[in-house]
């Protein structure tokens, strides 16, 4: 397990493959991978750049718990989390969770956990400027509709 | 008992300021009793989370000499 928090802007195909490079070999049958990126639009306005803050030493001590709790729970080879924090501009990747598993239905099952989790649970916090100049503070993640079912089933197998 | 407090995002923004050290008489508080000290005796903001020692908790929970507590807004990231 690997939680990285930095500033710097990274490609995530790169990350993965040299994590995956450092892996015993012939364990893993599979690597599912989540990039969030950043649009360019929120709330029926234009953004053009978007700043995260985050709580040094709670977000990484937060993302190292729901990861533990994945590999507890559905017995993954490992797990990479990255999460940016700072200046960023559309397109840019905010966060990638990979998951290495020996069958494919537990690294679906675990990236989806981590994700969720890591979206409710790590304290980031997302500053906006749109392209009239206003910064604003989102207060609360946008709605993914067709996350909601599987990520309401994915609470009540956790409770 | 010391103590020191953090405010994140725009919780920090309303605030004026993002972190603070209180010297307080006695030897525990409670969240609600310090967040009333550090306001003049507003409420909390509905949604505000609150951390002691980086770990979620509530306005109920006890402090002790030398906790580091936080509120902030609900969490965007991801």
């Amino acid at each position: 397990m690997k939680v990285i928090v930095q500033q710097e802007s990274f490609d995530p195909g790169q990350v993965i493959q040299e994590f995956q490079d450092a892996l015993p070999r012939g364990k893993h049958g599979g690597v599912v991978s989540f990039v969030g990126t950043m649009r360019d639009f929120n709330d029926g306005e234009d953004v053009v750049s978007m700043t995260l803050e985050h709580y040094p030493g709670m977000t990484e001590k937060h993302i190292e718990q729901v990861c533990a709790e994945a590999a507890e729970r559905w017995g993954i080879v490992d797990s990479l989390v990255v999460h940016r924090y700072g200046e960023m501009f559309p397109n840019d990747a905010i966060v990638l969770v990979a998951v290495w598993s020996a069958h494919r239905a537990n690294a679906f099952d675990a990236c989806r956990f981590i994700i969720n989790y890591l979206k409710a649970r790590a304290p980031f916090w997302k500053c906006e400027t749109t392209t009239a100049g206003e910064k604003r503070w989102v207060e609360h993640n946008s709605k993914d509709p067709k996350a909601e079912v599987s990520d309401s089933e994915e609470v009540k197998r956790s409770a | 008992m010391n103590i020191s407090v953090r405010y994140f995002a725009s919780l920090r923004d309303r605030m004026g300021r993002a972190d603070e050290a209180l010297e307080l008489d006695g030897d525990s508080a409670t969240v609600s009793e310090i967040w009333a000290k550090v306001t003049d005796g507003q409420p909390i903001p509905d949604s505000t989370l609150i951390s002691v020692n980086m770990e979620y908790t509530d306005a109920d929970a006890v402090l002790k000499d030398g906790d580091e507590l936080a509120f902030f807004p609900p969490v965007t990231g991801g």
